[in-house]
């Protein structure tokens, strides 16, 4: 598909660092704020889908490829399961939570939630990675018409 | 009670949408609105009068809290939706190349 | 460490190892499936020993406070095993006769993903404890068959596929309509605390509004009969293989079992009379209808689809009965109907990896050419009609019995009538395809590979010994606990918490 106007390109150029940035605020802080992994994702993949519309799939397709999209989905699952395993060989049953949950410094809480910024991470990365293939299958690779 | 009435009916037109609507789009349309339709309701059943958002933190004034149980619900379900709407319209797109309408009264090769 | 969650996990974590390394081995997903498959079917055989208990699995290890779990909670009681020796021995079957048919298709890994994800869905909903996680694994199944039907994308597959779709997707809609109104009366999600709390609920005119939406929206997913439309066109469309998972397992898990573990374990059935007859009236129409319309049909895998359609309608009519004899009619009739119904889904995909037709004007004395898919088929025929020795007739025989035995001659007289029919078009069938005069564009036909065979060999020997399992000290160890845990209803709760 092609891509847009000078205008556009460059004010995409400009904003998608900050769309990426707050996307993993929201991925990581999953345990403070409303959000977590599947609305972090969802923000990342705007990133990726935005640079794509406005610069056109021909310049970008040797970057954005489908089987980067597929592995990544596959890795992002495979942690989610790890992380459950820990779960298992620590404590006996899937999902126990036991990393500690100390705070280092005062007001700083990220570490409050044990196992589960964690796996907001792997559910972030594979929401991305799914979404993304959906995106490129859809819209950008398509096959001929059949007689 | 009003609010759970008219959620309802949100549902409701969605269902008329899949049920008597011809194009295929139009029926992925009438999904998504009952899909709408039935995260609202639960996240409006999770509601507790003058509660406040379900995280503990510091400087909390008010005990009352809105209930946390749907909304994580909510969460899983929007996902389950959005899966459902994807398969949903890639089969209405490939239905499109093979027989080149997108009306439901013509697509009828499987009778009997 | 208990076992249970293995079920779930294992399949879960192949489904997404296949298509990593299935890249640079080749026939690694052929390997890793049945391996897979295999040790799935040894688990499930392994917890037969536990089928008198029930055992219960907390996941992040969130105990009971005050005797109210907080937690998602796995189950395994008697029903729970019996449907995971069903779901597993036959997907593990299933799978070895896709090795050699769907080298027809193109994109093997991905059907083995999809049927991995399928087969953890199933044994998800089976062993869930609260009701969300039922729905969420019901969900990932339904999706994965919606794919699998479709999977050789030809014209006819994609509208069956939509059309499964969308009949689907609002049942799903109903069920989840009908947990959101649940919530807000009971206001817990998990089965076991549910029970206790609608028992001494004072006004149920909610619970019977959530119960009609549960109604339909299991209905529509079990294929009975006002809610049919999708199934004579999904079943014939899938592969072979599929097509007798589906008919075989996943109509029986994603809509009998459910109903069953709602209804007479939640709501408590033997209180509300008026569902009771609604299972009778649906049960009995559908048995009815489907043999009537199966009598029709031209295409043989459709045939398949509407008898279907009729079994399933015995399955309900027996628990509508109420009665222990009719709860253990219906199970074992479940029973048989899976083994069976996938070994003649199997051998029609023998004939048509041979011959590459469906139409039975055209098929003919098939029995010369192969033998052993030929003799499978006649023994599945004439145990599903109700012939003695097999087991088939055993199953028919305690449903009317049972009817007979509650108050209900007319419809024990109605389900004879319906098994008279069955016999006619399993005739019909058998004589159209295997049996008669063979055509001459068919002469160079030969028999299905050894690996297809196994399978088709393996099932006709269960299903002929599926009989013995009347046997009175063999009833108790598997049967005998499933019926239990039905019959007892309400006690559910303080099986599964620990008294009152």
């Amino acid at each position: 598909m092609k891509g847009m106007t000078v205008i556009v390109r460059k004010i995409t150029q400009l904003m998608v660092p900050s769309i990426f940035l707050l996307g993993i605020y929201v991925v990581v802080h999953g345990h403070l704020t409303p959000g977590g992994g599947f609305a972090g994702g969802v923000l990342l993949v705007g990133c990726f889908v935005l640079q794509i519309l406005a610069y056109g799939s021909d310049e970008v397709h040797n970057e954005m490829k489908k089987w980067r999209a597929s592995l990544s989905e596959s890795i992002g699952i495979f942690m989610f399961l790890f992380i459950a395993l820990i779960g298992l060989i620590r404590g006996g049953v899937f999902f126990y939570n036991t990393i500690s949950k100390v705070q280092p410094h005062e007001g700083f809480r990220l570490f409050s939630g044990g196992l589960i910024p964690l796996s907001n991470i792997a559910i972030g990365i594979e929401v991305t990675a799914a979404l993304f293939a959906i995106f490129l299958a859809l819209a950008v690779f398509k096959v001929g018409r059949h007689a | 009670m009003t609010v759970y009435i008219l959620a309802i009916s949100l549902f409701l037109i969605g269902l008329y949408g899949v049920l008597v609507k011809r194009n295929l789009i139009k029926i992925v349309i009438g999904f998504m609105i009952m899909e709408y339709a039935i995260n609202l309701l639960f996240v409006l059943v999770g509601y507790r009068e003058g509660g406040t958002s379900p995280i503990v933190s510091e400087g909390m004034s008010s005990e009352i809290f809105v209930d946390p149980l749907p909304q994580a619900l909510v969460l899983t379900a929007i996902v389950i939706g959005l899966g459902t709407t994807a398969l949903l319209v890639s089969f209405a797109v490939r239905i499109y190349r093979k027989y080149d309408t997108f009306d439901v009264r013509k697509i009828r090769e499987l009778r009997g | 460490m208990n076992g249970i969650p293995l079920f779930v996990v294992v399949p879960l974590g192949a489904a997404f190892i296949i298509p990593i390394f299935s890249r640079w081995i080749k026939g690694f997903s052929d390997i890793a499936g049945n391996l897979i498959c295999a040790f799935l079917m040894g688990l499930s055989i392994y917890f037969i020993q536990n089928a008198g208990q029930t055992q219960h699995y907390f996941v992040g290890d969130w105990e009971l406070i005050d005797g109210i779990p907080i937690g998602i909670m796995m189950v395994m009681d008697g029903l729970t095993i019996l449907m995971l020796l069903v779901v597993n021995c036959i997907g593990f079957l299933v799978s070895l006769f896709a090795v050699h048919y769907m080298s027809r298709y193109t994109d093997k890994e991905k059907y083995y993903t999809l049927f991995m994800l399928m087969v953890a869905g199933m044994n998800g909903v089976v062993i869930s404890g609260d009701l969300f996680n039922l729905f969420v694994f019901l969900e990932i199944t339904a999706i994965a068959s919606y794919a699998l039907v479709a999977f050789g994308v030809e014209a006819e597959e994609l509208e069956a596929s939509f059309k499964y779709q969308v009949l689907g997707g609002t049942a799903s809609a109903l069920i989840l309509l009908g947990i959101a109104i649940f919530y807000l009366q009971v206001k817990t999600l998990n089965l076991a605390d549910a029970s206790r709390v609608i028992s001494s609920l004072s006004d149920k005119t909610g619970m019977v509004f959530v119960g009609v939406l549960f109604l339909t929206g299991f209905s529509l997913k079990s294929a009975l009969m006002p809610f049919h439309a999708w199934l004579p066109d999904a079943h014939p469309s899938a592969p072979a293989p599929i097509s007798a998972m589906l008919s075989g397992v996943v109509i029986k898990v994603l809509g009998v079992y459910t109903l069953v573990r709602l209804f007479f374990n939640v709501f408590g059935l033997q209180n509300m009379p008026a569902i009771q007859t609604v299972f009778l009236v649906l049960g009995t129409l559908s048995m009815v209808v489907g043999a009537f319309l199966a009598l029709g049909q031209k295409d043989m895998k459709r045939l398949l689809a509407y008898s279907s359609i009729s079994q399933v309608g015995y399955i309900v009519f027996a628990f509508g009965l109420g009665t222990p004899l009719g709860i253990l009619g219906g199970l074992f009739h479940l029973l048989n109907h899976s083994v069976l119904k996938s070994l003649l889904f199997l051998n029609s995909g023998a004939v048509v990896y041979e011959t590459e037709s469906r139409d039975m004007d055209k098929l003919g004395g098939l029995i010369h050419k192969m033998p052993v898919t030929g003799t499978t088929s006649v023994i599945a025929s004439l145990s599903m009609s109700g012939i003695p020795p097999m087991g088939g007739f055993f199953s028919k025989l305690i449903i009317v019995w049972a009817a007979l035995d509650s108050g209900h001659p007319v419809l024990g007289g109605i389900a004879v009538l319906a098994s008279i029919i069955t016999l006619a078009y399993y005739a019909k069938l058998q004589k159209s395809v295997f049996l008669g005069e063979m055509t001459t564009a068919f002469k160079k036909v030969k028999e299905a590979p050894v690996l297809m065979c196994i399978p088709m060999v393996i099932l006709a020997i269960v299903s002929i010994g599926l009989g013995l399992l009347l046997l009175p000290s063999v009833k108790d160890s598997l049967l005998g606990p499933a019926v239990q845990v039905i019959q007892d209803g309400l006690k559910y709760a303080d099986k599964v918490l620990g008294g009152p």
